[in-house]
């Protein structure tokens, strides 16, 4: 019997492990065809960063080998970009001309790094930070050259910027926002991280922004100039602004894209039910997520269609935050900042370092934001996804798991 | 006013002065030991005959009141002077200070006569002070409202031995204790008012086992725990149980009809008074049983010779003379007096108020125990001093004088080393009279006392330590006190303000002038202490209380005496009336022929509890010395309320609940303990927590004034002493659900100064108590201070955020939790002590019930470096295992009660031998011995374990 084909643009987590959710539940329903622009197996992404600070090897990285795909009879097309979705005739091409059919098709597209629209982005040494390509011109870059600046004071620039100093750099860390990581942290707890990262020797500038960033005459970056007129030294200039969902191709396609590609509670696109979407490409009930765990929650939703099981609904996940840098932990989840309607319960411990703050609605916890003691994340961001009533233990929440259910 | 003037120290090396204890009426002799001029160190003078060596835990911590860090911060140190009421009091040179008072007594003598002057001493004063602010009172102003609080200690004793003996003067003295079989204690806890003497009588009655105690008291004191007959009368039944002792004694056959017959008149018409007191009414009356009746009248009236020891709980009464004079009838009818081991004893209690009224410094006396009605007894006065006539008007006594201020009769009040804003009872009415009085001069040596707030002009006085005079104690005993350093600040000695602010009045009073004796520039021509005295001395001539043999040399050189002492005599005297001769115009001594009335201020359905005051173990008065010590708050740490856990049950309390204590009068919020000395329907307060450390807000915004916001007004007719030991309350419950408690570590002087700026924060609450804690000395100098106080509902942040800055707990380095919807606030801060971590201060705000096991964390100074920010959590469970050392019992060696429990169960043998035992261990109880009554309290409550190794008997 013929098996249905099933075929994937993208070789990133969010897809292969919808692949791997898929096998689980249905190993024999489809031929499987995975696109893969980048020349590499499924690598996690999001420790790119130990990486770029030496602390794992790219080796240590890799989620599933060649080998994975061979022996669950998967077609791998690396270094093949797709660039054409015939949805008529259900084929998708290649870059080099590959061509595959599909019965259905799952785009996992992933996101590109927000290039900064100022003069000089186009200079040697500006990179933005996505990928294994990435991370090797920087550590390749940090064995040559001194002085370094990361735009963006969010997870993905604080962590390029401490694999840079790891490196050996001088990393200054230019932020438009009046603190770090102000999507995942309030201000206190983001004063917190910038002295422990200062204490690591990275500089910072809060609230700068940049103007231009300065050829050295010949044509590779050697400073970021900012609106006041001060300038930073910059060899090497990350941006780390931001990502944007890679829609490219599926509005080439004719699917509906608005943040990204526009999936149901079912992950298939509005546009074409034999067409599904996960990952940082999918706009779920208009949101983007950048985060690794819920584009787990997709795959597991996702895959159960696939299977044709037909059962789950996604329905948005909550969000947490951690970051890679040695010796920093922090978390957050939910609504963090408080504000109207809410409660909030704030714990410092300056000695150590700690600051805990969670926020409440009525009964339920809503909103947590953890510095430096993160042990009881995961215990609050359920009692968040779950709802939980914590009237009881309300008095004992801050103290974590172990002493508020004593 | 400026906190920086130096203290005045003369260079020089070590040196030791003797003089006395400045606390209770027994008088004891101290040695202080100075350096540089500083007092470092006190002992117990071992040569003393009231105390032989021994001091008390107050006595003992003498030295420690004077350290610089407490004079600094606690001592009024120089003059000050405001001229409008709503200004604070500006510093000021003493002859500007003088000057303002003379001149404004003067104009209120020119407007409103002399009577508009009311002069409010203290017991606690020199008798060469005293003298000199009699003399100035009733010889140069011409009026007698000249009192002191003596009036609230010691005038019923007064008044109860001129009504039967003639004088007042204590028959007896404390060698009486050793010669005793019968010792009847009554209306006195001895083993907390008096230390030294307790520790006298446990020596007695170890070398006489024979000898019975027998202790009456409405409350199981310490001193009650002791006895062999405990009477547990009802408040206020004394003179019932006096006259029911005596109808026994009457019907057995112990009284002596021949001493009786001999010495005394009055006996026939008392009989039918007695006769009317059969035990079964009096055991009715009395809540006291028959049997025990009995037992008591057949040890005081055959088992010989009886010595009765009382003090307040007889004096300070509606009915206090005749408290006292009916226990003479007692004395008097069996003959226990006059002879060694008997007699009636009035304890004293404070350290010279003997010495007050021997001067005569009352409203209704004069000097040498002199009588204001008699009007030789003024003839006699008037020629002493070269004055014309002493006014026969009767002066204002303490209630009284204040009661007319409220009303405006009174316009000025001179206060001098005593604190009516704390002592007084009908607090509404003080604080209405020093708010009216047009001029309020306070004399004091310490800034901190309730009444200082209401000074227009504050005269910095000195005080133990740096007097010089003499006082007199309960056995009649006049002791020589030296000063040992020089005034702190600008200090100077109570009779050198009396004389200067005199002498300035008598340049404005030519009128009197006028009528002195020819040839007379002054009333008061004093240099030196010594020059009063002995003017005093001259005015005993031929008194009872004659002195004439007696001089400061004489002092100096054979030590302390007791009168009478006339000319002529080698030594003083131990004992009166062993002759049977007394000093009434008949030479007899008279009966008192007295009915048993009750209470004034009677409980009803409305005020069912009756609320009784007294002393702690370790606290003066109002404080305002003992106050300055952490250590002396080991013992009762803070201000509350006892009471029998019946009456807990029935208000459905809880240990440690706050209720609300409400008289006639007004009423306090304080937290309830249950005590097993108290009986159902009665509580006990200290008398000690005043506004100082006890306060808040009431409903209507007014200021709680403390204890003696309850007390009560209603004094005996015959001695104007007021009932302090019974007021009718109410107790109920209150809802004050947001709760503060603040304990931090400072060094001594700021944390003096943080008590004294926590008074402002008292006020925000309904209720608060302040009070330092702590055991100095401290390895690093360090005083704690205990803030708590309760609320409907949360301060606002920016008071949080104030108090924790007062409290030095704004820093980056606290510990901190908020939840503020909740009202929940805790913040810690640390220190390091060596390697370890420990507290250096906390306040929870909201749920305080960590405290049971975060304050012994604070408090004893234990490593916490486990907790980590779990010194935050809530709750009486302590987040890690703690072992607390517990409540303090021996202060000396601060030895705690679980230690003293898990060391008793070790010490086997007789109660005598595991005290000797424990004590050999912990040493608790072997300095002043003042915890020794507990120690056998706790070894009769934890019995020895029965060991089966042991030989039988």
């Amino acid at each position: 019997m013929n098996k249905q084909k099933l075929v994937m643009v993208g070789n990133g987590m969010a897809g292969v492990r919808t692949l791997e959710e898929l096998l689980k539940l249905a190993p024999d329903l489809y031929d499987i065809t995975v696109f893969s622009a980048e020349p590499h197996p499924n690598y996690n992404r999001i420790m790119l960063s130990p990486v770029l600070a030496g602390e794992q090897t790219l080796d240590d990285i890799i989620l599933n080998p060649l080998q994975w795909y061979a022996d669950r009879g998967i077609t791998l097309h690396l270094g093949r970009k797709v660039v054409e979705v015939d949805r008529q005739r259900r084929i998708v091409r290649a870059d080099d001309g590959t061509e595959a059919p599909y019965d259905r098709l799952l785009m996992a597209t992933g996101s590109n790094p927000f290039i900064l629209p100022v003069p000089g982005k186009e200079l040697d040494g500006v990179i933005a930070y996505r990928d294994i390509a990435d991370t090797e011109y920087m550590i390749e870059t940090a064995r040559q050259h001194r002085h370094a600046v990361v735009i963006g004071g969010g997870l993905l620039g604080l962590e390029a910027a401490y694999g840079l100093r790891q490196r050996g750099m001088e990393v200054t860390v230019v932020h438009i926002a009046p603190w770090l990581l102000e999507r995942q942290l309030d201000q206190k707890a983001a004063g917190l991280l910038q002295s422990t990262l200062e204490g690591h020797g990275l500089r910072f500038r809060i609230g700068a922004q940049t103007q231009e960033l300065v050829d050295n005459g010949q044509g590779r970056v050697c400073a970021v100039r900012f609106k006041d007129g001060t300038e930073a030294a910059a060899d090497l200039v990350v941006m780390a602004a931001g990502v944007r969902p890679n829609v490219g191709l599926a509005q080439q396609t004719g699917l509906h894209c608005e943040r990204g590609i526009v999936v149901t509670d079912t992950l298939q696109t509005v546009t074409d039910p034999r067409v599904y979407a996960v990952g940082e490409c999918a706009a779920h009930r208009g949101i983007a997520y950048g985060l690794v765990a819920p584009l787990f929650d997709q795959a597991k939703v996702c895959a159960t269609h696939l299977a044709q099981f037909g059962i789950g609904r996604y329905t948005g996940s909550q969000i947490s935050t951690k970051l890679k840098v040695t010796g920093v932990q922090l978390f957050s989840a939910g609504n963090f900042m408080g504000g109207e309607g809410t409660e909030e319960i704030v714990l410092d411990d300056p000695q150590a370092g700690v600051y805990k703050k969670l926020v409440l609605a009525g009964e339920q916890l809503v909103g947590a934001c953890l510095y430096g003691d993160t042990d009881d994340g995961s215990w609050y961001f359920q009692l968040i996804q779950d709802g939980a009533k914590v009237g009881a233990m309300r008095d004992r929440l801050i103290f974590g798991q172990a002493l508020a259910c004593a | 006013m400026s906190r920086t003037i130096p203290i005045r120290a003369p260079e020089g090396e070590r040196q030791h002065t003797r003089a006395t204890c400045p606390y209770c009426g027994t008088g004891c002799g101290v040695i202080i030991e100075t350096r540089h001029g500083q007092i470092v160190d006190v002992q117990g003078d071992p040569d003393h005959p009231a105390n032989f060596g021994r001091l008390c835990t107050k006595g003992s911590t003498l030295h420690l009141t004077a350290a610089p860090a407490v004079t600094q911060a606690a001592r009024l140190l120089q003059p000050a002077l405001r001229t409008q009421r709503d200004q604070a009091p500006q510093a000021t040179t003493w002859s500007t200070a003088l000057d303002h008072v003379a001149q404004e007594l003067a104009r209120i003598v020119r407007t409103h006569g002399p009577d508009a002057i009311g002069f409010y001493g203290s017991g606690q004063l020199l008798t060469e002070d005293y003298y000199v602010l009699n003399k100035l009172a009733k010889g140069l102003v011409g009026t007698n409202n000249l009192d002191t609080n003596s009036r609230l200690c010691m005038s019923s004793a007064v008044a109860g031995y001129k009504a039967t003996l003639g004088v007042d003067a204590p028959p007896a003295c404390y060698d009486d204790f050793q010669h005793a079989r019968t010792l009847f204690i009554v209306g006195a806890n001895t083993a907390y008012a008096h230390p030294i003497l307790f520790r006298r009588i446990e020596g007695a009655r170890k070398a006489n086992p024979d000898q019975k105690l027998i202790v009456a008291d409405p409350r199981k004191t310490e001193t009650a725990e002791m006895a062999d007959l405990y009477l547990p009368l009802r408040p206020g039944t004394d003179v019932a149980l006096f006259h029911g002792l005596l109808h026994i004694a009457l019907a057995e056959g112990l009284i002596d009809m021949a001493y009786i017959e001999a010495h005394t008149e009055g006996f026939e018409a008392l009989r039918a008074t007695v006769a009317d007191h059969p035990p079964a009414r009096v055991a009715d009356v009395c809540g006291v049983p028959e049997a025990d009746l009995l037992q008591a009248a057949r040890w005081m009236g055959a088992h010989t010779p009886t010595l009765s020891l009382y003090c307040q709980g007889l004096n300070q009464s509606s009915r206090g003379t005749d408290k006292n004079a009916t226990l003479i009838n007692f004395h008097l009818a069996t003959g226990q007096i006059g002879k060694p081991g008997a007699g009636p004893f009035s304890l004293t209690g404070q350290p010279n108020a003997m010495g007050g009224r021997e001067v005569g410094g009352m409203a209704n006396l004069l000097s040498a125990h002199r009588d204001l009605a008699n009007p030789a007894h003024r003839e006699e006065v008037a020629a002493l001093w070269g004055v014309a006539d002493v006014p026969a008007q009767p002066g204002k006594t303490a209630v009284e004088m204040f009661e007319a201020a409220a009303r405006g009769e009174i316009k000025a009040l001179w206060i001098a080393c005593t604190n009516p804003a704390q002592s007084l009872p009908d607090q509404a009415t003080v604080r209405k009279a020093l708010e009216t009085a047009e001029l309020v001069v306070v004399q004091e040596a310490f800034a901190t006392t309730a009444t200082v707030p209401y000074a227009d002009v504050l005269l910095p006085a000195t005080t133990w330590g740096e007097k010089d005079g003499t006082v007199t104690n309960s056995e009649r005993r006049i002791s020589r006190v030296r000063a040992a350093q020089a005034p702190s600040g600008l200090a100077r000695h109570d009779w050198q303000i009396f004389r200067d602010v005199a002498r300035r009045l008598e340049a404005l009073m030519p009128e009197r002038r006028a009528t002195w004796r020819t040839g007379t520039t002054t009333l008061f021509p004093y240099e030196t202490a010594e020059q009063v005295w002995n003017e005093h001395r001259d005015s005993t001539r031929g008194r009872d209380l004659d002195i004439t043999g007696l001089s400061y040399a004489l002092l100096e050189q054979q030590g302390p005496q007791q009168w009478p002492m006339p000319e002529g005599h080698a030594q003083g005297t131990a004992r009166l009336y062993t002759d049977g001769r007394f000093p009434t115009p008949s030479g007899r001594a008279r009966f008192a022929n007295v009915p048993y009335e009750p209470v004034q201020d009677p409980c009803t359905a409305e005020f069912p509890i009756s609320l009784n005051t007294g002393r702690l173990r370790d606290q003066w008065h109002g404080m305002s010395r003992t106050g300055t010590l952490g250590r002396l708050f080991g013992h009762v740490s803070e201000p509350c309320i006892d009471l029998h856990a019946t009456d807990l049950q029935q208000r459905g309390l809880a240990e440690g609940d706050l209720v609300e204590v409400r008289s006639r009068r007004g009423s306090v919020i304080v937290p309830v303990h249950t005590s097993e000395a108290q009986r159902p329907g009665q509580a006990f307060m200290a008398m000690h927590w005043g506004q100082e450390v006890l306060g808040g807000t009431g409903p209507e915004g007014q200021a709680r004034t403390g204890v003696n916001a309850l007390t009560s007004p209603f004094f005996c007719p015959k001695s104007k002493q007021p009932e302090l030991k019974h007021a009718a309350v109410q107790i109920s419950p209150v809802q004050l659900p947001w709760r503060l408690l603040a304990l931090v570590w400072l060094p001594a002087e700021q944390a003096s100064r943080l008590r004294e700026a926590l008074k402002a924060q008292m006020t925000d609450f309904a209720y608060a108590s302040c009070v330092p804690f702590g055991r100095e000395p401290h390895a690093q100098g360090l005083v704690g201070v205990l803030f708590r106080g309760a609320r409907t509902e949360a301060p606002s942040a920016e008071w949080l955020h104030a108090m924790e800055a007062l409290l030095g707990l704004d820093t980056p380095d606290c510990l901190r939790l908020r939840d503020t919807a909740r009202g929940q606030h805790r913040t810690v801060r640390r220190q390091a002590l060596g390697e370890q971590q420990v507290l250096q201060g906390f306040l929870l705000g909201g749920d305080i019930s960590s405290e049971v096991w975060l304050r012994p964390l604070l408090q004893e100074e234990s490593p916490v470096d486990t907790f980590g920010r779990n010194l935050l959590m809530p709750g009486a469970t302590p987040p890690v295992a703690t072992a607390s050392k517990g409540r303090q019992v021996c202060t000396c060696f601060n030895v705690t009660e679980p230690a003293i429990v898990e060391t008793l169960g070790q010490c086997q043998g007789s109660p005598d031998e595991r005290l000797s035992a424990l004590q050999g261990q912990l040493r608790c109880g072997t300095n002043c011995g003042s915890c020794v009554p507990e120690l056998k309290k706790l070894i009769k409550s934890h019995p020895a374990r029965c060991d089966s190794t042991a030989p039988a008997a």
